[in-house]
């Protein structure tokens, strides 16, 4: 099982100090944040997309390439890429890139983006939210795999002869995720194209994450993909952690009061009743995640978001010290406990490569045996 | 064999206890009780006050989902058979916390549902508030609203010994009618189920150029 962060990259004020930083200093914080996550042994680094204000990556390719460069192991991933409003084409080539740069540690995260203005801004309309996500991704999935495309459709100029460089590494796309958090036509389409369902987790209650993710499940094996079970699920979680859990609730509590997605709502002992919240110890990190398995199943990846609604940098640092410490190693270990074999690990670039091999020789005994 | 009892909801946006939207709500439930005995049927009532709910209305507003209570109190009024919606009338049009209620339901959960629209006041003078602001909003979510629509003012509650005015009685008698009519003759409501799926290859063959 993988294990990660995922971060909006929101410019907020630090509610305690009063002190907002600058967009320079919230992308540095970012990439100190990614290399820190190699550091404790996280697998998975993964950044938001936005265009507007107070969020800065606009741009996640280039973000991810400068870590890609400083960093070993981390897989490299998006919470999400707006399959609705970036040209395909963009991302097809954009994506490849990375993965060549990173030498294939690289995951993308389809989203449809939460943010009204920004389809009119790229010529796009909302009302098309679903469908520009299904055409665009059915343009990406095609041009990731064969190396001259023809095509035309409803949103984008048509294609005649195109070849999108460079191609994939070792000729293998990276791995897809489709995240939604209440859209079933979404979970659809993951199951669809075998594709991995990612579902955000952190801002409803478990029977909502449960249901979507059952659905996708479903449609999984409908697919002829594999069972249910076999079917690449992550979540995402949001924790806030010190050693002793009283500190935790008094420290987080002026972050939670005014975040810009709940604050000023419910209480912090409300959301966290509710949500998948954990404000407290690294045991109850512990427990808390380890029940997400009993509404989504076994799964695949784990990301936490640790580094919104203003928290500094420092104690970032410090909660992802504490993850990759005290929580991690624990979930690793008690995930793998009942386990069924046949339920597989999250796709990474050296098993999509070792499948499509083993895929091939198949094909040439099939051909030998004839 | 006996039919089961319908499903009843009075939605109650009354703040103050006690409170004469509640009662209005009261008198409109316990008419309907009365009209569909009629036809030998009879209702289970359910009052879903908003003042509980106020806060829980407020955090679903921001955070996007509902709390316990809450969802509660939805499933309820988007399951029943009917449904009575009061509210005072507060600057000229229903209060803020009505409308906040039925903005955090899926437009499309009260589709054909049979409504009567109630609202209490302090001068008969903003009767007609149930015309143009709560009439429009059902219309909207596509609920099917009975023809009467019951304003009650302060003084509806006593009488002035005008028989041309003191109706309250007749108009509540004549709005229970009209639902308990939509009662008995609808089907009962159902759940509908929550993730209905459209097979893929039929949303793409949906986005293929003719």
């Amino acid at each position: 099982m993988q294990f990660g962060i995922f971060t909006v990259g929101d410019v907020t004020m630090d509610p305690t100090t009063g002190r907002t930083p600058t967009e320079h200093e919230r992308i540095k914080a970012m990439t100190a944040i990614a290399l820190k996550a190699e550091e404790v042994g996280l697998d998975v680094f993964a950044t938001g997309e936005h265009h507007n204000p107070p969020f800065v990556p606009s741009s996640p390719t280039t973000m991810l390439g400068w870590i890609a460069a400083r960093t070993e192991r981390l897989v490299l991933s998006t919470s999400t890429t707006l399959i609705t409003t970036n040209d395909p084409v963009k991302i097809a080539e954009d994506f490849a890139m990375l993965q060549h740069l990173a030498g294939g540690r690289v995951d993308v995260m389809m989203g449809r983006g939460n943010t009204g203005p920004v389809y009119p801004w790229f010529g796009q309309d909302i009302r098309q939210g679903i469908p520009l996500a299904i055409e665009n991704y059915a343009l990406l999935h095609r041009l990731w795999r064969e190396d001259v495309v023809d095509w035309s459709g409803r949103f984008r100029s048509p294609l005649q002869g195109f070849t999108s460089t460079p191609r994939p590494l070792d000729d293998v796309p990276p791995f897809v995720w489709h995240g939604s958090i209440r859209s079933p036509e979404i979970a659809e389409q993951a199951a669809y194209y075998g594709d991995g369902f990612f579902h955000n987790n952190i801002f409803w209650p478990a029977d909502h994450t449960k249901r979507m993710v059952e659905l996708y499940r479903t449609r999984y094996a409908h697919y002829g993909h594999g069972t249910p079970e076999q079917a690449i699920v992550g979540l995402g979680g949001q924790v806030f952690m010190r050693k002793n859990s009283q500190d935790a609730v008094r420290e987080f509590r002026p972050y939670f009061d005014n975040a810009p997605v709940y604050g000023h709502g419910p209480s912090m002992e409300d959301f966290t009743e509710q949500t998948p919240l954990t404000v407290g110890s690294p045991q109850q990190v512990i427990e808390k995640t380890l029940a997400f398995r009993e509404y989504a199943g076994d799964y695949q990846r784990q990301l936490f978001l640790m580094d919104h609604a203003g928290l500094p940098l420092k104690t970032v640092l410090e909660q992802l010290d504490l993850l990759g410490e005290e929580v991690v190693p624990v979930l690793r270990e008690e995930f793998a406990k009942g386990r069924p074999a046949d339920v597989p690990e999250a796709p990474t670039h050296a098993s999509l490569v070792a499948r499509r091999d083993a895929r091939a020789l198949e094909g040439k005994e099939k051909e030998a045996a004839k | 064999m006996t039919a089961a009892p319908l499903k009843l909801v009075v939605v109650s946006a009354g703040l103050s206890t006690p409170s004469s939207t509640r009662l209005l709500g009261d008198r409109l439930a316990e008419a309907v009780r009365r009209a569909v005995a009629d036809g030998g049927r009879t209702v289970d009532v359910r009052v879903v006050e908003l003042r509980d709910l106020a806060v829980d209305i407020a955090n679903n507003m921001v955070t996007g989902f509902p709390g316990r209570a809450l969802a509660e109190a939805v499933a309820a009024v988007t399951g029943a058979d009917g449904l009575i919606a009061v509210t005072p009338v507060f600057s000229a049009s229903y209060s803020g916390l009505f409308k906040s209620f039925f903005d955090v339901i899926d437009n499309d959960a009260l589709s054909g549902k049979p409504v009567l629209i109630a609202a209490t006041g302090g001068t008969a003078r903003h009767s007609l508030a149930l015309e143009h602001a709560l009439r429009p909003l059902f219309a909207f979510l596509r609920a099917v609203v009975v023809p009467t629509a019951v304003y009650a003012a302060s003084e509806d509650w006593g009488g002035s010994g005008d028989a041309l005015t003191d109706t309250l009685p007749t108009r509540v008698a004549r709005a229970a009618g009209e639902l308990a009519a939509l009662l008995v003759t609808r089907p009962s409501a159902t759940v509908t189920a929550v993730d209905t799926v459209v097979p893929f290859e039929q949303q793409l063959a949906a986005l293929r150029p003719e």
